[in-house]
C-alpha cells in the first residue's frame, strides 16, 4: 500500500469546492438514506406494538391511560416547532444569521417543552404502577414513544451544538449541509410522531 | 495401473452408495412407520428428483465447460464478444420456472394436506395426548385416561393421535422422526399435530429445537403398541404410586432436569394441560385498579442473582395472577402472530 | 483453554514484534487513522483472518466432541462448554469472518470500480471499521471474561431472557452485535451513497461492473435489514435489563414475535453475503474466460429479483412454528421462486466459460468449486423450503449441511477467489498459485467429507446442537464428518503457507502493469497497488468493460492530459477513540458498571463532538506531487521490468 504522505497540506480557496463532487448534496442524500434505515427501526416497533397491544396481562389497556388532550398538546408543540425549523431554514437561504440562531432557539423551546411532557406523563404511568415491566402492552408503548422521544432528545443536542457553531463559525460550507440535515431529522420525527399519534394513542382510545 | 486405481476408486464409490442404501433401512425419515412420514418421504424424494434435472446438467455442464474451454485447448472455439443469446436466455429462464412451477403445485398441495393442524381420517376414534415439554424433558398427559408419564408416551397402532403441544419453559420442538411433523411447543401457546404410526414398535423421540444445558437428553420413547396392550399399559400407569397435582406437584416436576427416567402418576390435577397454558399471562385478561406486587417483585429479579431467584419469582407472579383472572383469554393458535414481523 | 492460551501467546508475541520494531507511530498513523478506503479493506480483512481461526477452532472442537461422544460416551466437552463453543461458532463465522470479508471487499473494490477517489463519507467508513472491531474485541474478551451465550448464535427468546440466561453470556453477545450492527448499517448507508453519487464520467448504473451492483444490492439489503436487527436486540435488551416483556413467556411478552423480527434480519442477512460473492464469481469468470459476461442485464435484474424477494422468505426459517397451511404455503413458494434467478445466474456463468478461453487459475477453481456446491446447496434448499418437507427436516442436520453448503461453497469460496483476484491490486504482488490451489484443494474435497455425512445423519433423526447422542450407530459418519473438518483445516494451513510464500516471494510475483489478470473494469486500469488516490486522472466510461474495451482500441493517449490537484479526506482519530469509548460502554453493561458506561457515553459524546468541532478534516494534493508520485512508481516498474529482462 502506498505510504505517500498525506501530511503535505496546502489549504485552498473555496472555489475549488465546486470541482470536488456535490459535497451537500452528498450529505444530504446520505442522511436521507439515513433517515430511512431509522424509519425502519421505528416500523419494526410499530409492529411490535401491533402485536403486543392486547398482551395486558391483567394490567391496564391502552383507552384507561391514554389522556388524549394531554398529547394533543404534546402533538402540536412538535408540529409547530416544524413550522419554526422551517423558517429557520427559510432564514438560512436568506443568509440571516441572527435570525436562524433565533428560530433554532425557539425550536429548541418547543422541543424541550414535548420532552418535557413526555417525562412528565412517562413518570406519572409508573407513579401509578404502570411502569413498561407491567405488561409486555406496556413495555411496547414506553419503548415505541421513547424511542421517539430519545430520538428528539438527540435533535435537541444537535440544536445546542449547531447553535454554538454558528455563533463561531457563522454559516458556512460546513454548517449549511449540517443545519438541513437537522431540519430533515427535525421533520421526519415530526412525521414518525403524527404515526405514534394516530396509530397508539388515537386508536387506543377510540 | 492408473486405469486400476481409478477402478478401485469406483468401488469404494459403490460401496459408499451401497452403505447408504442400507443405512436407508435404518433410517428413520427414509424408513417411515407412519402415513404423515411416509407421505414425506415421497415428497422429499419427489422434490429431490426434480431438483436433479437442473442439478446434473449443471455439473455436467461446469466440467465439460471448465475442460473443453480452458486456454490450453485450440481446438475449441473462442468468441470474446459473444455475451448475448436470445434462445439461451429464454431456455435458462422458462426451465427453471417449469421446475419450480411444478413444485410450487406440489408445496400449496402438501402444505395443506400435510398440515400438521389437520385431523387425520380413519374409522378410529382419534385419541388426544398433550405433551409439555419441561427442562428437560416432556410431560404427557392423557385427559381422557387421567394420566400422565414423563419421557414416554404410548398409543395403540393404527390410531389417528392428535398432540397437543405446549412448554412449561422455552421454546422445544416435539419430534418422532419415524412417523413423521415436528411442531414447536411454546409456553401459553397450544399448538397441535395430528400423527399415526401404522406398525407395532418403540421409536425415539426428542425435542429438536435447542433449550439449553440439558437439551441432548431430552428424549423419549414413543411406544407404538396393540390395543390391548395400549391398555394394559395404562393399567400399569394407573398402578404408580405417584400423583400429579397443579400447581405443587408440577412445580416440583418442572424443576430442571437432565435425562430424566421415565415416570409414571396415576392420577392427575383436572384441566392439568390447560391449568399450564393458563400459567402464563398471554394477555387479554383485565385486572385494574389492584395492587402490583407482581410486577416489582419480577422487575426485581433482573439483576439476575441466580436462574433459581428469577424461576422463584416469575413462579409466584404466575399464581397471584392466576387466582385474578377469571376470563381469561387463551391463544389458541401461534398463528396470530405470523404476519407480524 | 488451548484456544485461549494459543491467543494469548500469539497476540503477546504480535504486541512485543510491534514494539521491538517501533512500528505503533506507523501503525496508528498510516493505518488505524486511515481513511483510505483500501487500507480499510485489508484491515477488514485481517480481523476476519484472525477471526476464522477462532471460529474454526469452535467448529473442529464440537466435530471433535459429535466423533466422541456416541451411546454412553459422554465427550470431553459438557453441554455447559460446548452450548458456548456452537454459539460462538455461529455469531464469530457469520458476524466476524463472513461480513468483514464482504464488506472488506466492498472497501478494497468498489471505489475502484467506479472510478472514484473514496468513499462517500471517508471518516464513517473508518468509523464502521473499528465499530467492528470493538464488537471483535467485546466477543474475544467473553473467552477471558465471564462467558459467552450458550442460546444459538440467534439467542432465541425466551431461552435468552434473563429468566433462563441469567449469566452474562447472552449480555456479550448482545452488545457485540449491537455494536457491530451500527457499523455495518453505516457501511451500507456509505456504500449506497458512494456507488449512487461517485460514479466517474460516462459510468451510467447499467455500465457498473457487476460486482458493484451486486454490492449496491447487498447495501440496499444492509440498510432496510439491519435496523431491524437494531430494534430486535434492543428489545431483547429491555427484557433483560428492564424486566420488560416482549419476548417473556409471562406477562403478554411472545416470543414468536423474537423469531419473527430476528429471521426478518436474517434472511435477508444471507443474500448480504451471498450477493457479493456472486459478484466476484461474474468478475473472475469473465476476466479468466477472457469474454465479456453473459447476459449480463439478466443478470443485473436476477440480482435484483433476489434482493426484492429476499424480504418475503423469513418464516420459511420455522415452518415448523404452527401457521396456517396458507402462509405456509406462501413462504415456500416464495422461498423457491428465488432459486430461479438464482439458477439463470448459474447459466449465465455457465454460458460466460462456453466459447471463452478459460485459464484455469485458483480464483477460477474457486468458481468452479462454488457452481458445483452451490447449486447442490440450492438442491437442499428447495427441498427445505417445501413446508411439508421442511416438517421433518427442521432443526435437524439436514439444516446444518444445507447452510454450511452454501455459506462455504458460497461466501467462503467466493472471499477466496475475491482475495486471490484483487490481491495484487491491494499489495502490488499476486499470490502464490501453487498453495491458492492447494488449499482449494483441501477446502473443496473437505467440505464434502465434512456435510455429506450430516445430509445421511439428518435421515437418522440426528438434530443440531446436540453435545451427545444415544445412538451408537452414528458414530461412523461423525467421526467421517471430523475427517472433513480436519481436510479443511489444511486447507486453511495451505492459505496462511500461501500467504507466506507469496511475501517472501513478492519480488518476483510484482505486479508492474498494474494489470495483472488482463483485466476488464477500471480497477486495473491504476497501478498496483494503487496510488492513495486511486486514480491520478479520473478515468471516463464509454461501455461495460470499459478497460477492456480500451484496451482494444489499443490505448488512445489522453493519458497526456495535465495532472490537477486531488482532493483527499485527511485522517482522522475519531474513529478509533469513539469505538474505543463504544467498546467501554459494551463491556461496562455486560458487566452492569453503571459508572464506567457513563464514563463511555461521555467519551463516545466528548470525541464526536471534537469530531464535529474540526474543521481541518480535508486537503489537496498539489498537481506536482501527483505528478511526482506517479513518476516514481513508473521508474520503480520499469527498474523491475529492467532486471527481470536481465535475468
Amino acid at each position: 500500500m502506498s505510504t505517500e504522505t498525506l501530511n503535505n497540506s496546502s489549504h485552498h480557496p473555496v472555489e475549488h469546492e465546486e470541482e470536488h463532487h456535490d459535497a451537500t448534496g452528498t450529505k444530504l442524500f446520505g442522511f436521507w438514506v439515513y433517515l430511512m434505515s431509522d424509519l425502519v427501526i421505528f416500523g419494526s416497533l410499530f409492529a411490535t406494538y401491533a402485536v403486543l397491544m392486547k398482551g395486558t396481562a391483567g394490567g391496564p389497556t391502552a383507552a384507561e391511560i391514554f389522556e388524549l388532550p394531554f398529547v394533543l398538546v404534546e402533538t402540536f408543540l412538535l408540529l409547530f416547532s416544524s413550522f419554526t425549523f422551517g423558517m429557520g431554514v427559510l432564514a438560512m437561504n436568506a443568509e440571516r444569521l441572527g435570525q436562524v440562531k433565533a428560530w433554532l432557539a425557539i425550536t429548541f423551546l418547543l422541543g424541550a417543552a414535548f420532552v418535557g411532557m413526555e417525562i412528565y406523563e412517562f413518570q406519572h404511568l409508573i407513579h401509578e404502577g404502570f411502569g413498561p415491566d407491567r405488561s409486555a402492552f406496556l413495555s411496547s408503548f414506553f419503548t415505541l414513544v421513547g424511542t421517539h422521544g430519545l430520538h428528539v432528545t438527540f435533535g435537541l443536542i444537535w440544536i445546542l451544538v449547531m447553535l454554538v457553531q454558528l455563533s463561531t463559525k457563522g454559516l458556512t460550507a460546513m454548517t449549511r449541509p449540517r443545519i438541513l440535515c437537522l431540519s430533515l431529522f427535525w421533520h421526519f420525527l415530526d412525521i414518525v410522531w403524527i404515526c405514534v399519534f394516530s396509530f397508539v394513542y388515537l386508536m387506543g382510545v377510540l | 495401473m492408473q486405469r486400476r486405481s481409478l477402478w478401485r476408486r469406483r468401488g469404494t464409490l459403490v460401496l459408499l452408495v451401497l452403505c447408504l442404501f442400507l443405512a436407508g433401512c435404518s433410517s428413520a425419515l427414509l424408513d417411515p412407520k407412519g402415513q404423515i412420514g411416509a407421505e414425506q418421504r415421497t415428497l422429499i424424494l419427489t422434490a429431490f428428483g426434480l431438483m436433479l434435472i437442473v442439478v446434473i446438467p449443471v455439473i455436467a455442464m461446469t466440467l465439460l465447460f471448465g475442460w473443453r474451454y480452458r486456454r490450453s485447448n485450440s481446438m475449441a472455439k473462442y468468441t470474446p464478444d459473444w455475451a448475448h443469446s436470445n434462445v439461451i436466455e429464454a431456455v435458462v429462464w422458462i426451465v427453471p420456472c417449469a421446475i419450480i412451477a411444478v413444485l410450487a403445485l406440489l408445496t400449496w398441495k402438501t402444505s395443506h394436506s400435510l398440515d400438521p393442524h389437520k385431523p387425520l381420517e380413519s374409522d378410529v376414534a382419534p385419541i388426544e395426548i398433550q405433551a409439555v415439554a419441561l427442562d428437560w424433558k416432556w410431560l404427557f398427559i392423557y385427559p381422557e385416561q387421567g394420566i400422565a408419564s414423563v419421557n414416554e408416551v404410548a398409543f395403540p397402532v393404527d390410531t389417528p393421535v392428535r398432540f397437543r403441544v405446549s412448554s412449561g419453559s422455552v421454546m422445544n420442538a416435539f419430534f418422532i422422526p419415524r412417523l413423521g411433523s415436528q411442531i414447536y411447543a411454546m409456553a401459553g401457546m397450544d399448538n397441535d399435530v395430528h400423527l399415526i404410526a401404522d406398525e407395532i414398535g418403540d421409536y425415539p423421540g426428542r425435542s429438536t429445537n435447542y433449550s439449553g444445558a440439558g437439551f441432548s437428553g431430552m428424549t423419549f420413547e414413543a411406544k407404538v403398541t396393540t390395543p390391548d396392550d395400549f391398555d394394559a399399559w395404562v393399567e400399569t400407569v394407573r398402578g404408580a404410586p405417584q400423583t400429579l397435582t397443579y400447581p405443587e406437584g408440577y412445580e416440583a416436576l418442572a424443576e430442571p432436569s437432565e435425562s430424566n427416567p421415565v415416570e409414571y402418576f396415576s392420577a392427575i390435577s383436572p384441566s392439568l394441560y390447560e391449568s399450564i397454558l393458563k400459567s402464563f399471562h398471554t394477555g387479554g385478561e383485565h385486572n385494574m385498579g389492584g395492587d402490583h406486587p407482581v410486577s416489582s417483585d419480577h422487575a426485581d429479579s433482573h439483576d439476575g442473582e441466580s436462574a433459581l431467584a428469577g424461576e422463584h419469582t416469575a413462579a409466584s407472579g404466575r399464581d397471584t395472577n392466576h387466582q385474578a383472572s377469571q376470563d381469561h383469554a387463551m391463544r389458541s393458535h401461534p398463528t396470530s402472530v405470523e404476519a407480524g414481523g | 483453554m488451548v484456544v485461549v492460551a494459543f491467543m494469548a501467546i500469539a497476540g503477546i508475541a504480535l504486541f512485543g514484534l510491534i514494539t521491538y520494531y517501533r512500528k505503533w507511530g506507523w501503525l496508528w498513523n498510516e493505518w488505524f487513522t486511515s481513511v483510505d478506503h483500501k487500507k480499510l479493506g485489508i484491515m477488514y480483512f485481517i480481523v476476519a483472518l484472525v477471526m476464522l481461526l477462532r471460529g474454526f477452532s469452535d467448529a473442529i472442537m464440537m466435530r471433535t466432541q459429535l466423533a466422541m461422544a456416541a451411546g454412553d460416551a459422554a465427550g470431553y466437552l459438557p453441554p455447559e462448554h460446548y452450548d458456548q463453543i456452537f454459539t460462538a461458532h455461529g455469531v464469530i463465522m457469520i458476524f466476524f469472518v463472513a461480513m468483514p470479508m464482504v464488506i472488506g471487499l466492498m472497501n478494497l473494490v468498489v471505489p475502484l470500480q467506479i472510478g472514484a477517489r473514496d468513499v462517500a463519507f471517508p471518516f464513517l467508513n473508518n468509523l464502521s471499521f473499528w465499530l467492528f472491531a470493538a464488537a471483535a474485541i467485546l466477543v474475544n474478551i467473553s473467552l477471558v471474561v465471564g462467558e459467552f451465550a450458550k442460546t444459538g448464535w440467534l439467542a432465541y427468546a425466551p431461552l435468552s431472557g434473563i429468566e433462563f440466561s441469567p449469566g452474562v453470556g447472552v449480555d456479550y453477545w448482545i452488545w457485540a452485535l449491537q455494536i457491530s450492527g451500527i457499523g455495518t448499517t453505516l457501511t451500507g448507508i456509505n456504500f449506497f451513497v458512494t456507488i449512487i453519487k461517485m460514479r466517474t464520467k460516462g459510468m451510467t448504473m447499467f455500465r457498473m461492473p457487476i460486482f458493484t451492483w451486486t454490492s449496491l444490492c447487498a447495501n440496499v439489503l444492509i440498510i432496510a435489514s439491519f435496523p431491524i436487527l437494531t430494534a430486535t436486540i434492543a428489545l431483547l435488551t429491555l427484557d433483560r435489563y428492564l424486566g420488560m416483556h416482549f419476548f417473556t413467556n409471562d406477562f403478554g411478552g411472545n416470543m414468536m414475535m423474537y423469531v419473527n423480527l430476528i429471521w426478518a434480519w436474517g434472511h435477508p442477512e444471507v443474500y448480504i453475503l451471498i450477493l457479493p460473492a456472486f459478484g466476484v464469481f461474474s468478475e473472475v469468470i469473465s476476466t479468466f474466460a477472457r469474454k465479456r459476461l453473459f447476459g449480463y442485464m439478466t443478470m443485473v435484474w436476477a440480482t435484483i429479483a433476489i434482493t426484492l424477494l429476499s424480504f418475503v422468505v423469513w418464516l420459511h426459517h420455522f415452518f415448523t412454528m404452527g401457521a396456517g397451511a396458507n402462509v405456509n404455503a406462501f413462504f415456500g413458494i416464495m422461498t423457491m421462486i428465488i432459486a430461479i434467478p438464482t439458477g439463470v445466474k448459474v447459466f449465465n456463468w455457465l454460458f460466460t466459460m462456453f466459447r471463452g478461453s478459460l485459464e484455469l487459475t485458483s480464483p477460477v477453481l474457486w468458481t468452479l468449486g462454488f457452481i458445483i456446491t452451490f447449486t447442490l446447496g440450492g438442491m437442499t434448499g428447495v427441498m427445505l423450503a417445501v413446508p411439508a418437507a421442511n416438517f421433518v427436516l427442521h432443526n435437524s442436520l439436514f439444516v446444518i449441511a444445507h447452510f454450511h453448503n452454501v455459506i462455504i461453497g458460497g461466501v467462503v469460496f467466493g472471499m477466496m477467489a475475491g482475495l486471490t483476484f484483487w490481491f495484487p491490486k491491494a499489495f502490488g504482488f499476486t499470490l502464490n498459485e501453487k498453495w491458492g490451489k492447494r488449499s482449494f484443494w483441501c477446502w473443496f474435497i473437505g467440505f464434502y467429507v465434512a456435510f455429506m455425512p450430516l445430509y445421511v445423519l439428518a435421515f437418522f433423526g440426528a438434530v443440531r446442537r446436540m453435545q451427545s447422542y444415544a445412538n451408537p450407530d452414528w458414530q461412523p459418519w461423525m467421526i467421517l464428518a471430523w475427517v472433513g473438518a480436519v481436510i479443511i483445516l489444511l486447507g486453511i494451513a495451505c492459505t496462511i503457507i500461501q500467504f507466506w510464500v507469496s511475501v517472501r516471494d513478492r519480488k518476483q510475483n510484482a505486479d508492474v502493469t498494474g494489470d495483472p489478470w488482463d483485466g476488464r473494469t477500471l480497477e486495473w486500469s491504476t497501478s498496483s497497488p494503487a496510488p492513495f488516490y486511486n486514480f491520478a486522472r479520473l478515468p471516463e466510461v464509454g461501455d461495460i468493460d470499459s478497460f477492456w474495451s480500451q484496451k482494444q482500441r489499443s490505448e488512445e493517449q489522453l493519458e497526456e492530459a495535465p495532472y490537477t490537484d486531488i482532493h483527499m479526506p485527511r485522517n482522522t482519530v475519531a474513529g478509533p477513540v469513539i469505538s474505543f469509548f463504544a467498546l467501554v460502554i459494551g463491556f461496562a453493561l455486560v458487566w452492569h458498571i453503571w459508572w464506567l458506561a457513563g464514563v463511555g457515553a461521555v467519551g463516545v459524546f466528548a470525541s464526536f463532538m471534537a469530531r464535529v468541532f474540526n474543521d481541518d478534516i480535508d486537503y489537496y494534493v498539489p498537481a506536482a506531487d501527483v505528478e511526482r508520485i506517479e513518476r516514481e512508481h513508473q521508474l520503480k516498474c520499469e527498474q523491475k521490468l529492467g532486471v527481470e529482462a536481465q535475468a
